[in-house]
């Protein structure tokens, strides 16, 4: 295979950041001990585990006692679920969370449900944008324990109304959670929440590190068992020396984050257009204005996903689907069904500070004729 | 009651749109065909083709055979 990789798939992992991999490096040298002992090694540790947290804290605009590191964005996102609902249970039982949440929040919201407790899903628009209308009535509803909200679709890139929507929170008095994976080291994040998620590998951290900040005065309560480390917020000994590499990689990411959008989203308008305007029978989705700098979607019709991947893939080219047949579940992406568009042949592309624009240009120069093949091998040309 | 049906069940996206993106165009304007399709992704995507070709999504039912989606041909 002669193609040359071109990696569009940030929105799953971006590629390691340099700043982390040297950080990772160095604090595999220096940062193995348990920052909680009371010996030499242990306090250099503990230097480094005080000081990531301080520089990520930082570029949150949160205090350092507020914010927990775990194992993943999806632990992040289950902790501000259950605690958020554990913390409130006298006040009730109800989760209310848009239709388009990540699946670690619909996974929480589930077992929720099983323990006997209520989730409200809110629709979307076609465009993916949650209805504000819905979202404010069913917050003001009986029993609201937590609201949760994405604060931009990690399958389409539509930017949620968070502010209206912690207006309508603060107004009936329920905590909002948001899980801000796909935003923060890329856009400035929104105001008004009381607990947030995030995920390293999202902006060019390592893989396995995620972010739990829980503002002073919101009524959080760990659902997990009991344990005095990362404020008693999540469990077990950290990663220390990718949490040093998700820290240094965030303060980097955040430094050029305003650079990094005014280059990368003129892309992305050039892949919406140039999709729309050179493969038939195209859907491009998601809100083409209100959006993430760095990530569109669109599905081609009569086009099966997965084929599509692995011809893209043949050619080179890394990108993520949200078709039934590329899911372990066969279930085509709830994202999707919520907006209401064509689920099938669907592919997400995200771009990230390697991305260069010949990389785009080679996609959309062999995108057409991908698609075309694909669609004459199963012979709906013309349909 | 649908004037004819397209039996799509045990199909997997898209292939039970392809099937009714094939039959449509051959049945008079106005006719109804019922897709019955127990693939979860039809439910998204046979109102999606209808939409982006203009022809008239009457309903998804789910019946005896499972579940089902009616369209009449607009035009
Ligand atoms: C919006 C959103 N939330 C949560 C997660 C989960 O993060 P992680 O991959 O670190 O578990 C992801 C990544 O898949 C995401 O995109």
């Amino acid at each position: 295979m002669s193609a040359s990789p071109v990696y569009l798939d940030a929105a799953t992992a971006a590629p390691m950041h340099p700043v982390a991999r040297q950080a990772l490096l160095a604090a595999l040298d220096d940062g193995w001990a348990d920052p909680g002992k009371l010996y030499t090694q242990a306090r250099r540790a503990r230097q480094l585990l005080d000081a990531a947290r301080e520089a990520v804290a930082q570029t949150l605009g949160v205090r350092a006692d507020e914010l927990s590191f775990t194992p993943s964005g999806t632990t992040a996102a289950h902790g501000a679920v259950l605690g958020g609902l554990a913390g409130r249970r006298r006040v009730g039982s109800t989760l209310v969370h848009s239709a388009i949440e990540h699946s670690a929040v619909l996974h929480a919201a589930e077992r929720h449900v099983a323990a006997g407790g209520d989730a409200h899903p809110v629709p979307v628009d076609r465009l993916g944008r949650l209805d504000l209308t819905a979202w404010s009535d069913a917050v003001r509803g009986p029993g609201v324990a937590l609201a949760a909200l994405i604060t931009a679709s990690h399958e389409v890139g539509t930017v949620q109304p968070v502010a209206e929507a912690a207006a309508a929170c603060a107004d009936a008095g329920v905590p909002l959670y948001v899980d801000a994976a796909q935003s923060v080291g890329r856009v400035p994040l929104p105001a008004g929440w009381s607990v947030l998620t995030a995920s390293a590998h999202k902006w060019g951290g390592p893989p396995g590190v995620g972010l739990l900040a829980v503002r002073k005065g919101t009524r959080w309560e760990s659902p997990w068992p009991a344990d005095e480390r990362e404020g008693g917020r999540t469990p077990g000994s950290v990663n220390l020396p990718a949490v040093v590499a998700a820290a240094a990689s965030l303060r980097a990411a955040a430094a050029d984050a305003a650079a990094e959008e005014t280059r990368l989203a003129p892309l992305v308008d050039r892949i919406r257009a140039r999709v729309a305007a050179e493969v038939p029978d195209v859907e491009v989705v998601g809100d083409p204005v209100l959006r993430l700098p760095h990530l569109v979607t669109f599905s081609c019709l009569y086009v099966d996903g997965e084929a599509l991947l692995h011809a893209l893939d043949r050619r080179g080219f890394a990108v993520s689907s949200g078709s039934s047949c590329t899911s372990s579940t066969l279930r085509p992406s709830h994202v999707l069904e919520a907006m209401g568009v064509l689920s099938h042949g669907n592919v997400r592309v995200s771009l990230h500070r390697e991305t260069t624009e010949a990389d785009v240009e080679r996609f959309l120069a062999e995108l057409p004729g991908i698609v075309a093949g694909l669609r004459a091998e199963a012979g709906v040309v013309g349909l | 009651m649908p004037d004819e049906v397209l039996d799509c069940r045990g199909q997997r996206c898209p292939l039970p749109v392809i099937a009714a993106a094939r039959r449509m165009p051959e049945v008079p304007v106005g006719t109804v065909v019922r897709v019955l399709a127990d693939d979860p992704a039809a439910a998204v995507d046979i109102p999606a083709w209808c939409r982006m070709r203009g022809q008239e999504f009457v309903a998804a039912i789910t019946g005896p055979d499972g579940p089902a989606y009616d369209i009449r041909r607009a035009h």
